[in-house]
């Protein structure tokens, strides 16, 4: 990578700013929803988060391509940790949705929210990628398997999308929507500062934890090799 | 591309031939299935029509392929043969078509009686419901083949391998389903094509990447 990238300390900062200022812009400059009220807030923090757990699941994905096309190591960790986040905003949308499918529609959970139905099938899908990485010995073996197993996530999720929406034809003939009004500028604007700082955070928490996984691999080797 | 082909038809040939002599496998998923149909006979109430039953069909041949795929490696893993495997001059790849084609046959004959068993007991079946099983065995088998590849270089294989499977499953459950009572089945059916296209090239391309240290 050529890219300079910029320090942990300086991102870290830049992303709490970005996220106190989204937080302001929900509140003052996004207007209240004719429709919802208040409850529809949750849009500006749910999509969000959606979307950042896609990104992880992406990057992970990503990272596995390299790891199975280079054979270089580095790139299983840098898998493992966006999927690890990618599975944490996952958790993170189904509570946020939850809550919201309960504000909007009196019911913490619906099967006819397609993409409610998808983070669910993706969590399971990604709670087994925990499960099976760590009861494979560390080695080569687990990290061509876990990388395997990472890119076929990304195939699942299209699939999985257009299941649901077959599905929701035979389970449930009506369909709620959740297209309220057409947003306005102000809202469009908060929710892209919205965007921008849950993907940092996301971001930032991508790095710190690879910072910590690295400098815990980088001890043992240190500790075996002193043990011997 | 003949000796491709020779090699996969050598490999299969051979589970075949295991199960003739030693019968692990396909005496187990016929029993089972049946035994999973007179389950549901008693945990459907005698008012819920013919519907729930098709839904319930495709957990008993969810579960069914589990048992024929938990068990599918075995031969291999047990005296390191899968080492052998990999090491012969011939694409690894052909190790997954070969196990694929072995399990698409026992769950075949599984199916052979399943069907007309739950016909005679439930409900009947139409041209698009068997043309849904016939497609989303397919792709139950070559996505099965390659997770409980993975889930025999696990500790606790037979825990992981239904962990791996199912939610992989889902989508398959949805076209099948969709195809035995929806009106018209030929999105689903489209859709299964779909999902076994995807799934057969990327397991097909991806299996060498799990056997091999």
């Amino acid at each position: 990578m050529s890219i300079p990238r910029p320090s942990p300390t300086l991102l870290a900062f830049a992303t709490a700013a970005i996220a106190g200022l989204s937080v302001a812009m929900i509140f003052f400059v996004a207007p209240v929803d004719s429709d919802q009220g208040l409850s529809q807030k949750i849009f500006y923090v749910h999509v969000p988060i959606a979307l950042t757990a896609y990104a992880g699941f992406g990057l992970g994905a990503w990272k596995a391509l390299r790891l199975l096309m280079t054979r270089d190591e580095r790139y299983d960790l840098e898998s493992y940790t966006a999927v690890h986040q990618g599975t944490i905003f996952g958790v993170l949308t189904l509570v946020t949705g939850a809550i919201w499918a309960k504000a909007s529609w009196g019911v913490w959970w619906t099967w006819s929210s397609n993409q409610l139905v998808l983070f669910l099938v993706l969590f399971l899908f990604y709670c087994a990628y925990f499960m099976l990485r760590f009861s494979i010995e560390p080695g080569a073996r687990r990290e061509r398997i876990s990388a395997v197993y990472a890119l076929f996530g990304v195939a699942l999720i299209p699939v999985s999308f257009l299941a649901i929406r077959l599905a929701s034809d035979f389970i449930h003939p009506t369909v709620f929507t959740r297209e309220g009004p057409q947003m306005t500028g102000e809202m469009f604007a908060s929710f892209c500062v919205s965007w921008l700082a849950i993907t940092l955070v996301g971001y930032v928490m991508y790095r710190a934890e690879l910072a910590g996984k690295r400098t815990d691999a980088n001890l043992r080797e240190l500790r075996e090799a002193l043990a011997r | 591309m003949n000796g491709y082909l020779a090699d996969v038809a050598a490999l299969a040939r051979k589970d075949l031939q295991l199960e003739l002599r030693a019968r692990d496998t396909l005496p187990a998923m016929l029993l089972f299935v049946l035994a999973t149909l007179v389950v549901f006979h008693f945990a459907l109430p005698a008012s819920a029509g013919d519907e729930p039953a098709y839904g319930l069909l495709w957990v008993a041949l969810v579960f069914t392929a589990l048992l024929g795929l938990s068990r599918a490696w075995a031969p291999e893993t047990a005296a390191g043969a899968l080492d052998g495997l990999v090491l012969a001059p011939a694409d690894r790849s052909a190790i997954w078509l070969g196990k694929t084609i072995a399990t698409l046959a026992f769950l075949a004959a599984a199916e052979i009686v399943a069907l007309p068993a739950f016909a005679l007991l439930f409900a009947p079946l139409d041209g698009a419901a068997l043309a849904g099983v016939a497609l989303a065995s397919l792709g139950l088998c070559a996505v099965g083949t390659l997770v409980s590849a993975m889930a025999a270089a696990a500790r606790g294989r037979e825990v992981i391998l239904p962990l791996l499977f199912l939610p992989l499953a889902i989508p398959l459950v949805v076209g099948g389903v969709g195809a035995g009572i929806s009106e018209e089945p030929g999105r689903f059916l489209a859709f299964l094509g779909l999902y076994d296209a995807v799934f057969a090239i990327l397991s097909w391309a991806a299996f060498e990447y799990v056997v091999t240290e």
